[in-house]
């Protein structure tokens, strides 16, 4: 039983919690520029939104102080890494069977008594799941973060240019227009920034230290 | 209480850290880089061609947002102001074989354009208006471009200190056939907040791109030579793109 982190894994997964860091710290402070949310094509009245946001200090933006210019060239410079990190991660898994072998459910693990079966499992902090690289809740929760969660961010991030806007109208259209592109980034990075701490508190009750030296070394294969 | 603490200490850090970072060479040309790689990647994806979302009447918001000088300061636009801007000039200069001096009847005895778009402030905001002037192609046409001209600059009444707002455009945003000098905002004169008398319109660029109280438009080679050298008033003093597509 193939039970090793690939090597494209384990390069993506560190890119990508790096680029997910310096993107979430710099948009907070992007986000300090304008804190309001709005549904539709347009919006900057405080009546009109339907959220107000914080203003976030300075210890979690970057740059540390308020600077818009600033944080827009870290957040557009980490935009393409993240981006083309993901493709690639995604084209790699697809063909080394990643995909289809580890994240995506078997039919018989859409079952409700499975289901059931595995969350009661992780109630009681029980994470084996022998001859499995992952179980229903992990292939679920990685499979929504990496085909839904972070092609969201790419893509309501594209739909907030006005060039992409020109040469791709559909893409604006598909999430109801530019501010609500906008208020859905916003929503995924904070869904993002949810998964992380469940996904840093299990790694915690799940063995740390192994978990982590697995993740940088690959670990190793179960035995037959 | 004590892991919070950590979680703070590292985030100023990796904050500290990265504004340290972003002032080495390497660094910075990385940072600034990314600018030229996005108007590239536009290009290479139709922004030669592709026009900007043109709405209905509905879609118009009930009021237009005036952001960044909201009346410029000076004796000499309050002059203007008070006689409804009928001296103003438009002055088109630089690698132009015809210099032009244009009044407000001149621009508006032109064929106009009359478009309803989006608005879209770096800030994050967004509000849509119906915007009316000649096409900028048609007054460089006028001008008759010279062929080393590779970006027109657009000069500003409104001052931030001692500097006055400017702007710039490559030839490609120039031409682009929604790219007008408005005049009107929803059928009205230009308010004051929005640039009166005449603003930019570059459509598929930030708000910082369409320069508001117009005075003149500057043919030239590079942008090297105008003012900071980064093309605009904030790309020169605070560090934003110069290409705003994005």
């Amino acid at each position: 039983m193939r039970r090793k982190h690939a090597l494209p894994t384990r390069l993506w997964h560190w890119m990508n919690f790096a680029c997910l860091v310096v993107l979430f710290m710099s948009g907070l402070n992007i986000s300090n520029a304008h804190p309001r949310l709005y549904w539709g094509q347009w919006g900057f009245q405080p009546r009109q939104a339907w959220l107000f946001v914080a203003q976030f200090p300075g210890w979690i933006t970057i740059p540390s102080h308020y600077s818009l210019a600033t944080a827009r060239q870290w957040h557009m410079l980490f935009a393409w890494f993240f981006a083309v990190s993901l493709i690639a991660f995604v084209i790699v898994s697809l063909f080394n069977r990643h995909v289809w072998r580890d994240i995506v459910p078997a039919r018989r693990e859409w079952r409700w008594s499975a289901i059931r079966t595995d969350v009661v499992k992780h109630l009681k902090l029980d994470f084996e799941h022998p001859g499995l690289k992952f179980n229903f809740l992990q292939k679920v929760s990685y499979g929504g973060v990496i085909f839904v969660l972070l092609p969201l961010m790419i893509l309501t991030g594209m739909a907030m240019s006005p060039g992409m806007d020109a040469i791709w109208p559909w893409l604006v259209d598909v999430f109801g227009g530019r501010q609500s592109a906008r208020s859905i980034h916003f929503i995924c990075a904070w869904a993002l920034v949810g998964f992380f701490i469940v996904h840093i508190v299990l790694v915690l009750l799940s063995g740390p230290v192994g978990q982590i030296r697995d993740m940088i070394t690959g670990g190793r294969d179960e035995a037959a | 209480m004590k892991r919070r603490n950590v979680l703070v200490g590292l985030g100023a850090l990796l904050a500290g850290g990265c504004s340290k970072l972003a002032e080495t060479k390497p660094v910075a040309a990385l940072l600034d880089g990314t600018d030229k790689w996005n108007r590239t990647v536009q290009n290479l994806l139709g922004r030669r061609t592709a026009l900007a979302r043109e709405f209905g009447k509905a879609d118009i918001s009930p009021e237009f947002r005036g952001n960044g000088t909201m009346l410029p300061t000076g004796d000499e636009y309050a002059a203007h102001l008070a006689s409804a801007f009928a001296d103003w000039r438009l002055a088109v200069t630089g690698l132009v074989e015809r210099p032009l001096s244009l009044s407000l009847a001149d621009l508006k005895a032109l064929p106009q354009r009359t478009q309803i778009t989006r608005h879209d402030c770096v800030e994050g905001w967004s509000a849509i208006g119906q915007w009316t002037g000649p096409q900028l192609k048609q007054i460089l046409a006028m001008a008759r471009l010279r062929p080393e001209a590779r970006y027109v600059v657009f000069h500003c009444a409104d001052r931030y200190g001692a500097d006055a707002y400017y702007e710039s455009v490559d030839l490609v945003d120039a031409f682009h056939p929604q790219t007008i000098v408005a005049h009107a905002l929803n059928g009205e004169p230009l308010p004051v907040k929005n640039g009166a008398p005449l603003r930019m319109r570059i459509e598929r660029q930030l708000g910082y791109k369409h320069a508001k109280y117009l005075t003149g438009i500057e043919a030239v080679s590079n942008l090297d030579n105008v003012r900071g050298g980064k093309g605009g008033y904030w790309e020169d003093t605070t560090g934003y793109a110069w290409y705003a597509g994005i």
